[in-house]
């Protein structure tokens, strides 16, 4: 090889505008996308949409109260049940971490992270609604809960163990036990980075429709109790977005614009909570 | 001080591998009370690879273990029946690095060894007792509940030393303990080395001779063999080590042909 300087910085140039110019596509269909729902969506957010409840076609006004809610309650739900589980499992795989068990969860938690969410709502709903011929808001919890995991699961993991090895060996160094080093030391170290993992599954859960289908199903009314259908809001602009009403849209817009803020702000605040505190 | 006193601490052919691979064979030696013993050699000769042994912290290791004698008073640190947990209690240790404990303060990090049993003032108390004791109590005294992240690294380093006599243990074993700070830090550690072997045996582990020469009382000399495997070379007071090595290799570092 014995390229002229020129054509070097010629080969150099071309390469960098390439590489540039795909990160410009990249960064502008995701402000696109943005810059579009929040403009669609802007028109039809407003106080009442936050408030009230969905109306019948044709009435002017009403809201997704209902569904917001609904979305809260099943993913609160679904965190209370995924997160001590993937928790402790991260506790177990990162102290006892070798031999062929944790192997084996390792790459069943990864399996299951990319197992598609409506195959989940499937088996949810096999579980859960069809014994009982009645739909649930604590299905959809269910389902979301089995998504949430396997990111629980191994951020915590990851979060555990990157936990620098000196600080384990000083608290061991002390006399503490095993378990006090990993209760008293080690996760208090690990938890910005286990509550970062723990927002970005909710932000994961937050959005996912496929599995509601056929668990939460979607309600009319206010209904608070799990154990009945529930109003859920990414169902909303799933049945808003494909009405033939130009209203209806409108409102879909809206919805699809509350998740994606919503989804934005676990994002933010899982960065957040990542960076070190000088206060404590 | 008593000369005839017993050695605390006791090492008898001593053998630590990592898997298969060997890292310190047959060792023999004794820790002095009230004095410090240094452990020098260049790298990779196992002197640390020792003084992990001491307090079973070696075994943590994935696939690290060690046989040989340990013996704290007239127990075998290596038997059976011995707990860890007690033993570490026992024999403190500060690391080549201040590892203070990130999400707790600076009381909290003093005290983090002690039961939990203790009421708040009887903790404080063996706090300030323990940072008086770090030549750390003056500098602290004011701000115990902020981070421990927050001081300096030879303060960190102090408080490391702090939190380890505040379990009061019999021995303190310092691995490199001021490699990672600025000279003014470590004259504060080599003065406090000193100032603790009216309570402890110390046993440090250093590549610093003049560091060995200006706190120990005792010196050994550590060589890693052609195969890698560390093997005590000699041992005694560190006026004669320093003068009259015994050994050519000990003469050899001693006079910085190499290492």
């Amino acid at each position: 090889m014995n390229r002229s300087l020129a054509s070097r910085h010629t080969a150099s140039w071309i390469g960098g505008t390439v590489t540039a110019l795909c990160a410009l596509i990249g960064a502008a269909i995701l402000i696109l996308i943005l810059g579009y729902v929040a403009i669609a969506g802007g028109r039809a957010i407003n106080p009442a949409f936050l408030t009230q409840l969905p109306v019948p076609v044709g009435e002017p006004g009403g809201g997704v109260a209902n569904g917001i809610v609904g979305t809260l309650i099943t993913v609160a739900i679904a965190t209370l049940l995924a997160l001590p589980i993937g928790l402790l499992c991260a506790l177990f795989l990162a102290l006892f971490g070798r031999g062929w068990f944790p192997e084996a969860v390792r790459f069943l938690s990864d399996v299951l992270s990319g197992i598609p969410s409506i195959a989940i709502g499937l088996f949810a709903y096999t579980l859960l609604v069809a014994p009982v011929r009645h739909f649930s808001a604590l299905s959809a919890s269910v389902a979301f809960a089995i998504l949430m995991l396997p990111i629980i699961l191994r951020t915590s993991e990851e979060a555990i163990r990157s936990v620098p090895r000196s600080i384990r060996e000083g608290a061991l160094a002390l006399g503490l036990s095993e378990f006090a080093t990993t209760m008293r030391i080690v996760v208090p170290a690990a938890r910005p980075a286990i509550t970062t993992g723990l927002l970005l599954a909710i932000a994961r859960v937050t959005g996912e429709t496929a599995p509601l289908l056929f668990t939460a199903f979607g309600s009319q009314f206010w209904e608070l109790n799990p154990a009945q259908p529930m109003a859920q809001l990414p169902l909303q602009v799933f049945t808003y977005a494909i009405s033939p009403y130009e209203s209806w849209h409108a409102q879909a817009w809206a919805g699809a614009l509350l998740l994606i803020a919503a989804v934005f702000i676990l994002n933010v605040l899982a960065r957040l909570v990542l960076t070190p505190r000088t206060q404590r | 001080m008593n000369a005839t006193a017993p050695p605390p601490m006791r090492v008898e052919d001593l053998n630590a591998f990592y898997g298969s691979r060997e890292a310190v064979a047959g060792v023999t030696m004794s820790f002095a009370a009230n004095a410090v013993t240094a452990v020098m050699g260049p790298s990779g000769c196992g002197k640390t690879t020792l003084l992990r042994c001491l307090n079973r912290i070696h075994e943590i290791a994935p696939g690290a273990y060690a046989h040989g004698k340990v013996m704290l008073g007239d127990q075998d640190v290596y038997d059976s029946d011995i707990s860890v947990v007690e033993l570490r209690r026992r024999v403190g240790m500060v690391f080549q690095r201040a590892n203070p404990f990130p999400t707790l303060s600076i009381l909290g990090n003093v005290t983090a060894g002690l039961s939990r049993s203790l009421s708040a003032a009887e903790r404080m108390n063996v706090a300030e007792h323990a940072l008086r004791g770090a030549a750390l109590w003056d500098e602290v005294r004011d701000k115990l509940h902020k981070p421990a992240t927050a001081l300096s690294g030879g303060q960190q380093q102090r408080l490391c030393i702090a939190r380890a006599l505040a379990v009061e243990p019999e021995v303190l074993l310092m691995d490199e303990p001021t490699s990672s700070l600025d000279p003014i830090s470590t004259l504060s550690i080599e003065e406090l080395m000193t100032s603790l072997t009216d309570r402890y045996a110390i046993v440090v582990v250093t590549h610093n001779m003049q560091q060995a020469a200006r706190v120990s009382k005792y010196s050994a000399f550590m060589l890693a063999d052609e195969t890698g495997i560390g093997r005590l070379i000699e041992m005694g007071e560190t006026s004669r080590i320093f003068t009259k090595p015994v050994d050519s290799r000990t003469e050899d570092y001693i006079t910085g042909r190499f290492g």
